[in-house]
């Protein structure tokens, strides 16, 4: 199994702390999940110009072809003025309408206020269902006050992490094994 | 009709086209040569004509796991090979080549085939020859549009005036040589949606409308609208014929074509857009009132007439050979057209 874990910010810290501790936690836990880590911030990703994920070369290139790859993607994102970032909707447009198809794509959430606590509810998934992804329905969200010197300081958020990628690898096992079942059914 | 060469009462026009991919067998995940993949669509096209089939067409692609770049010069050696199949592009790139060049090459394969070319006007789906041939990706719609008028201009008159962006001008020039009967077939290839249907239909140009899959309902949309604005813009759409284009394999069972086509759909589109074809949307295709053709004979039987029934189309032109297909599987889907199929979709959709 293939985890990509997206930070998906190019701006501060918090999201990408609680990356770390996310593919920390699958490493741990699941030492036969192949993890990888895409930090938006050490990328440079022009916008999407409206070709083939595949014609994209450097490092959109890389970043397009590891996520099309995955069998999970974990999406860490924090909220910027009431809404996803535009680094996070830019990756969204790189890639083809179905690319969620076959994929489990589960989130975790930074921000300032939980005044955004519905931001993913209402702007995220969404999107994440119209591209085909199995999403995982519960996030973790994580407020400013849960970190402190680039670590998390709240147990609950460490517990609520640890869900959310149980949740993430079962769900991808499920859903893998039913569409096996359902094509081996099709005899072709 | 007779202006496009088509005669209704000899039923519906059956045809082959190949984008000309050179996929590797994912079976094996070899891929033969360039060379052999060439001789093979030549091949093809000669064992069209000797099923009776009306057409036979190749399409026009600059990019990794494509064969037929130069696709007019591959049809120059087909209308060598045969003598009565019509034979076209599908679709020459109109917008990043030059419509004098254009012309000039289909005119002499008119006539190094005896007045059977015919020209498919598209705007690329595969978007890297922009690039290879220099050309700005943002000006794909004003490119082809531009591009499609000239060829037109070029084809109607004899001497042309001309002047716009993408082209020097032209002051009184003569295209030559002209085509054996004075004209040819030029089509506009349009994808799914109405917009470019509508397009085909303003200009009063005969439509050739990419149905790869899905329901037949959706695709008559586009043949709707074009015909209704063909009429809107003084041109009589009964005059105009309409072809379709799309995904067709065949085996003595609906079980047998999809266990040997989808293993080529599915491996080839990975390798082309980066995703397969998934399972449950290809199975979806054996249904009556999809609009993609694989099946049995008599399956695919029924498909045809039912989608000659909504479209009323004059052309169906097929695609089996996508995805490293062997040949002898080419062969042996061609004779199933001949000697079952196409009797019987000629049959029912000939007009007394």
């Amino acid at each position: 199994m293939k985890i990509v874990g997206l930070s998906s910010s190019i701006v501060g810290s918090k999201t990408r702390t609680a990356m770390d501790y996310t593919c920390k936690t699958i490493t741990e836990k699941y030492p036969n999940v192949e993890v990888t880590l895409i930090d938006l911030a050490e990328y440079t990703v022009p916008f999407s110009d409206g070709r083939n994920y595949l014609e994209y070369e450097g490092d959109v290139g890389f970043v397009t072809k590891t996520i099309m790859e995955a069998d999970a993607i974990i999406i860490g994102t924090p909220i910027f003025q009431a809404s996803i970032p535009a680094t996070l909707k830019n990756i969204f447009d790189l890639l083809p309408v179905n690319a969620f198809r076959d994929k489990i794509v589960s989130m975790l959430i930074t921000a300032g206020s939980p005044k955004h606590y519905l931001i993913a509810e209402q702007q995220l998934k969404p999107i994440l269902a119209y591209m085909k992804a199995q999403i995982v329905q519960t996030y973790v969200f994580i407020e400013d006050k849960d970190f402190l010197r680039k670590e998390i300081v709240n147990d609950d958020v460490l517990f609520r992490i640890e869900r959310l990628v149980e949740d993430t690898v079962v769900l991808t096992e499920t859903f893998t094994k039913i569409r096996e079942e359902k094509e081996a059914m099709y005899g072709f | 009709m007779e202006k496009y060469r088509i005669d209704q009462s000899k039923g519906l026009e059956f045809g082959l086209y190949t984008l000309g991919d050179h996929l590797p067998n994912p079976h094996t995940g070899e891929r033969i040569s360039a060379k052999q993949r060439i001789h093979e669509i030549i091949d093809l096209a000669k064992l069209a004509e000797q099923a009776g089939l009306d057409f036979f067409s190749v399409g026009e692609s600059h990019q990794e796991y494509f064969a037929t770049q130069a696709h007019s010069v591959v049809l120059a050696a087909i209308a060598q090979a045969t003598s009565k199949i019509k034979i076209s592009s599908s679709s020459t790139i109109v917008s990043t080549s030059d419509p004098v060049r254009v012309y000039e090459d289909f005119a002499t394969i008119d006539l190094i085939s005896k007045g059977r070319a015919e020209i498919i006007a598209g705007r690329a789906s595969r978007i890297g020859l922009f690039d290879l041939l220099g050309y700005n990706v943002r000006d794909y719609e004003e490119l082809f549009e531009e591009k499609f008028e000239l060829l037109l201009k070029i084809s109607q008159e004899e001497a042309v005036n001309w002047s716009g962006e993408f082209r020097a001008p032209l002051n009184n020039a003569r295209v030559i040589p002209r085509p054996q009967n004075g004209s040819m077939p030029i089509w506009r290839a349009v994808g799914g949606p109405p917009a470019s249907a509508i397009k085909a239909g303003n200009a009063g140009v005969p439509m050739m409308l990419a149905a790869l899959g899905g329901p037949a309902t959706s695709f008559k949309y586009s043949i709707d609208a074009y015909r209704e604005a063909a009429d809107r813009s003084g041109f009589d759409s009964s005059t105009l014929p309409v072809a379709t284009a799309g995904f067709f394999y065949t085996a003595e069972t609906t079980q047998q074509a999809l266990k040997e086509s989808y293993p080529h759909m599915n491996k080839g589109l990975e390798l082309i857009n980066g995703q397969g074809y998934p399972k449950q949307q290809f199975i979806q295709g054996t249904d009556t009132r999809n609009v993609m053709n694989i099946g049995s004979p008599q399956q695919i039987i029924e498909k045809i007439l039912y989608q000659h029934e909504l479209f009323g189309h004059q052309r169906y032109i097929a695609q089996m050979d996508f995805g490293g297909v062997p040949f002898e599987l080419l062969a042996k889907n061609i004779e199933l057209i001949g000697t079952e199929i196409l009797p019987a979709i000629k049959k029912y959709t000939a007009q007394k």
